[in-house]
């Protein structure tokens, strides 16, 4: 029996360990349900409107939130960011969510798939790879194939998740094979292995170098015009429809570009 | 009357890996699990965690003895700093040994100098997170059952002219056993399911850093059904190896 408890007790151990991994990326209590909110309340908004963006979308989103709740008096806007894929998978179990803004188009077809998405998304932004180097590119990175120079390390995203398959794009495209020294699950931890110096170069995007600036530099190279990714924007079933689409509009509109431009984001192609 | 509560902690433990198994599609699991790549994180973390749990044991016990036995004055701060990687959140420890160990830290950078090495990217690396989250579960079973069964023994074995080392290895260490048995199946779980330390401190590479959760996390990101297969995979080889590995007489004169 003591035997029993122990085995039990060490699984229960490695498997709050292996399902705390996943709470980094999740922020907010963003399955809680929304607030109801009056049925067609129009331009008057009132309620909450929950977001569920990728986490790219960070610093932009969380700007438009405030200037949507100041048109929309009584709106109070909820986000929950974290990687798209754990936000599919949240949705597609039931969490209660207004809209969802993917950061790439596979994740929003899982969505639309899964029966969650109420007619058609609209991509809204791009966004396309960098290398993040230190600061004052000590190394001399200029372009893709320099990533090979002997004796740099390399680290990029494993190709399971977007950032990593637009890296192999890129690779077939240019016919350079690198030879990374990790290939890590998120954008993120590719950024802060470049800021700690212990990567000399990543591939991230470029809103990522663009908003960690003064801790990595960003160097371009054209062919990140091979893998360029596309950012999709739907309205989720079963919440406030008319909120969650003046909510779309206002990305797709000015005040979204303006926002989005400025941490790096490209205009929908 | 404990029956209730007993029930209860039972099924919170159980129940989500029925979750696990009734999500999971059966027929398709070996395939699912049958990866080259699946099987290299398989690799990599039997014997990485294998490795953590030898430096844990030729670590820890000394420090447990040396924690339950000392009387110097802050002694009980050590106590409460041992702890440490319990509560720190794994991904936190992992960024601190990155600081400590990295090409820029401190201690990385003399590594570096000395040997032309760095840690970071290594199999070494995940050997030390792992060794560093799991490494309290030993020392604390231990110095638990230390301090419980006090230092009389001892002191008999050395009133009777055993030396220290002999009162160490035939009194101090038979008393032990049970508890090191069961700090060595806790270590061993925790370093076998280490994730956060690992990725942030190692990064992942297949079949150089890359241990089955975080080969799970990876797959989770495409296929959510290979990442439950492949779970499965870490309970089951979990389970085999503490039933299989622990030793009766590690349970003592406890029937």
């Amino acid at each position: 029996m003591k035997k029993l408890a122990l085995a039990v007790a060490a699984v229960a151990l490695f498997a709050g360990a292996c399902s705390s991994s996943d709470e980094p990326s999740t922020q907010t209590g963003g399955s809680s349900a929304s607030a109801p909110a009056p049925k067609g309340s129009g331009n008057a908004g009132g309620g909450t409107l929950t977001v569920f963006a990728a986490a790219s979308l960070t610093e932009s989103f969380t700007a438009l939130g405030k200037q949507f709740e100041a048109q929309h008096a009584g709106t109070t806007v909820k986000f929950s960011f974290a990687g798209s894929s754990t936000l599919v998978q949240q949705l597609t179990n039931g969490a209660k969510a207004d809209v969802f803004a993917s950061a790439d188009q596979a994740n929003m077809d899982k969505a639309v798939q899964g029966g969650v998405i109420d007619g058609q998304p609209t991509v809204f932004a791009t966004n396309k790879l960098a290398i993040a180097v230190a600061p004052g590119n000590p190394k001399g990175i200029k372009s893709f194939a320099d990533l090979n120079k002997a004796g740099l390390t390399v680290i990029t995203c494993a190709p399971q998740v977007p950032c990593g398959s637009a890296t192999k794009k890129v690779e077939t495209a240019t016919g350079v094979t690198l030879k990374p020294k990790s290939e890590e699950s998120d954008v993120k931890q590719v950024l802060n292995k470049v800021a700690s110096g212990d990567a000399d170069a990543g591939l991230v995007y470029v809103t990522d170098a663009t908003s960690a600036a003064g801790k990595v530099d960003k160097v371009d190279f054209p062919e990140a015009a091979q893998a360029i990714n596309s950012y999709p924007i739907a309205v989720v079933k079963g919440g406030q429809g008319d909120l969650a689409k003046q909510f779309d509009e206002f990305v797709l509109g000015t005040e979204g570009k303006n926002e989005l431009t400025k941490v790096g984001f490209g205009p929908a192609q | 009357m404990l029956a209730v509560p007993a029930t209860l902690a039972l099924a919170l433990v159980v129940l989500p890996v029925v979750g696990l198994l009734v999500r999971s599609d059966l027929t398709r699991l070996p395939s699912l699990v049958a990866t080259p790549s699946s099987w290299h994180a398989l690799r990599l973390s039997l014997l990485t965690a294998a490795l953590s749990t030898v430096t844990c044991v030729l670590l820890g016990v000394p420090l447990a003895v040396v924690l339950a036995r000392a009387r110097f004055r802050g002694v009980r701060l050590l106590r409460s700093i041992v702890l440490l990687p319990l509560v720190l959140p794994p991904v936190v420890g992992g960024l601190a040994l990155l600081y400590l160990l990295g090409r820029k830290g401190f201690l990385g950078m003399l590594i570096t100098t000395l040997t032309g090495e760095s840690v970071p990217f290594t199999t070494t690396a995940v050997v030390i997170a792992q060794t560093f989250v799991a490494m309290p579960f030993l020392v604390v079973s231990l110095e638990g059952a230390l301090r419980g069964s006090g230092d009389r023994y001892e002191q008999v074995a050395a009133t009777l002219g055993a030396r220290p080392w002999t009162v160490f290895r035939r009194v101090t260490l038979p008393l032990l056993l049970p508890a090191l048995g069961s700090g060595v199946v806790l270590s061993f779980a925790r370093a076998l399911g280490e994730f956060g330390a690992t990725i942030t401190f190692a990064g992942s590479l297949e079949d150089v850093t890359r241990t089955l959760p975080l080969e799970v996390y990876t797959q989770a990101e495409v296929d959510i059904d290979s990442a439950v297969a492949l779970s499965l995979l870490l309970i089951v080889v979990a389970v085999v190896v503490i039933a299989v590995a622990r030793p009766r007489s590690w349970e003592g004169g406890l029937r």
